[in-house]
């Protein structure tokens, strides 16, 4: 039985191959982004705007810190009790051009003894898990000195 | 400068996982501030309970559920809740009702029950939550950001895990001597190296536990202090709540991303930084007329990045104040003599009040073996998730 493919989080992330990226907004007032994606007010406080539109976020930016979860995280977050806990790294990454920080679970494969901080990674797509019906889609940071 | 009011009575119930409920811990701790005050529980006019989200609806209802446990007397009742940042909220709830007239003795209670392991989100699919979103979607437990801040420090400043172990090597000594704290056991710069890694770089024991654990304040009006025989009680001069200001530009707990800072500059203090500072300009004292800080070591790292939000150094000079020994007991500014989260572990809505009953005893000079020499002036500081600052300075 073929599983449906669906971002774990609509609306915050799409595209295919080299158009994959995140999907934040834009405040058609101020250009102010938000992601997450602010779809009903400007967060900015001198601002009064209300409509915000989808700014994609550039798919390259470089580790502002990473870390990883060498223990299972509880629930909501889903993992197969029956197998051993493979750890998985976090990375914060910096947008130059929208200057924010990003979270993103790095793509599997690279550990922390592969990043440093400054290093050049950009966003693919990733597979958080599968259920019996769902494959359940999200991004990752990849780096790019790292082929993983 | 704000109005005083003065903290007649501290109390706590002692820290440790100890398999009860969050309501005994409380009225215990409330017992004890009332007794410390001199004070029967029918002469408090108002209670403020700071709420636990682990306690079922009983937690959400801290205030009433205190009152009811204490026996109802009709006092005026307040419940706040603010993550890690609850009690200090209730400080300052109490301390409005007091400056504005509203009651002359209030009593301010927070506890909790932890859970085993890590702390996680209320259940149920709530893909409009922010702490469930970050769960669900990154696994990102509250550890893991605790190593991206101290990845940072290390890739920014020099830090190293050594200088880490230090800090948990430092509180655990302090926490031995404090009779409240979980942990009682000095701990050596070798035993964090040998624990294990828990969200790079940080390991088992550069991370504060989940705790229970129970602390109350009796505080008044500096009139009723008179009254009551208090000439000299310990006064709370500030109480910090602010919020960050746009862009936060800092990553932050439960966020998976800061603001932008693309259309509007940051302008100002970073958070952490601008709730020091909103501390000291409502005292009307600097970083320099400080005796002791309690800080929230929510990890090792963490406490180092505290020096310098607090202006005890300057930026990415933390290190070298915590080498320099100046933040251990009997140097120039000790910072957690209590122990601080690294002897007590966390026990959310209890914690920002432990931290003031720590520095009440250090000013009144009954905190023992870890007594600060002439202790007059200390601060504390803390932050809860979604934006909330917490820091209220003590004096005498």
């Amino acid at each position: 039985m073929s599983r449906t493919r669906t971002p774990v989080v609509a609306g915050w992330f799409g595209g295919d191959g080299d158009d994959f990226g995140l999907i934040g907004t834009r405040c058609a007032r101020c250009a102010s982004v938000f992601f997450p994606r602010e779809d009903t007010h400007c967060r900015n406080p001198g601002c009064a705007g209300g409509e915000l539109r989808e700014f994609p976020l550039s798919r390259h930016g470089r580790v502002w810190s990473y870390t990883d979860s060498r223990y299972r995280p509880p629930s909501p977050y889903v993992t197969d009790a029956e197998l051993p806990w493979e750890p998985y790294a976090l990375i914060a990454v910096e947008l130059e051009s929208e200057r924010m920080v990003v979270l993103g679970q790095a793509v599997p494969g690279v550990t922390v003894a592969d990043l440093a901080v400054g290093m050049e990674v950009e966003v693919v797509p990733g597979v958080l898990g599968e259920d019996a019906e769902t494959t359940w889609t999200t991004w990752y940071w990849r780096p790019k000195e790292v082929r993983a | 400068m704000t109005a005083e009011v003065a903290v007649l009575g501290v109390g706590m119930h002692p820290w440790g996982k100890w398999g009860r409920g969050f309501v005994e811990y409380g009225v215990v701790a409330a017992r004890a501030a009332l007794a410390d005050a001199g004070l029967d529980w029918r002469d408090v006019g108002s209670i403020v309970g700071a709420d636990t989200v682990r306690g079922g609806y009983p937690g959400y209802v801290a205030g009433g559920t205190f009152a009811k446990a204490l026996g109802w007397q009709g006092a005026r009742v307040t419940s706040v809740y603010a993550a890690c940042a609850s009690g200090a909220q209730a400080i300052d709830a109490a301390r409005a009702q007091i400056l504005a007239g509203l009651a002359e003795v209030v009593l301010v209670v927070g506890a909790d029950a932890a859970p085993k392991g890590f702390f996680r989100p209320a259940g149920g699919d709530r893909p409009d939550d922010p702490d469930w979103l970050r769960f669900r979607v990154l696994g990102a437990t509250n550890p893991t950001y605790f190593g991206l801040y101290a990845r940072r420090r290390m890739a920014v400043h020099g830090d190293t895990a050594d200088d880490f172990a230090r800090v948990k090597v430092k509180n655990s000594a302090a926490g031995a001597l404090n009779p409240y704290a979980r942990y009682r056991k000095r701990v050596t710069a070798e035993e964090v190296a040998a624990s294990p890694v828990v969200s790079d770089p940080l390991r088992l024991l550069d991370i504060c536990a989940t705790s229970d654990g129970g602390a109350a304040l009796v505080l008044s009006s500096l009139e009723f202090a008179r009254r009551h025989g208090a000439a000299d009680p310990v006064r709370i001069r500030a109480v910090s709540t602010v919020t960050p200001r746009y862009p936060h530009a800092v990553l932050d707990l439960p966020d998976i991303a800061t603001d932008s800072a693309a259309a509007v500059e940051p302008a100002g203090r970073a958070f952490r930084a601008s709730i020091a500072a909103a501390a000291y300009e409502e005292a009307g004292i600097g970083p320099e007329d400080l005796s002791l800080a309690e800080v929230y070591d929510l990890s090792t790292a963490l406490e180092l990045q505290w020096y310098e939000d607090l202006a005890l150094c300057a930026e990415g000079e933390g290190t070298k104040l915590l080498r320099d020994g100046a933040t251990a007991l009997g140097g120039r500014i000790p910072v957690n003599v209590s122990g601080g989260l690294a002897s007590f572990g966390e026990a959310v809505p209890a914690q920002a009040l432990a931290q003031v009953c720590e520095v009440t005893w250090q000013l009144r000079g009954q905190a023992g073996g870890r007594q600060v020499t002439d202790a007059r002036v200390g601060i504390t500081a803390n932050q809860g998730l979604f934006g909330h600052g917490s820091a209220v300075v003590a004096v005498r």
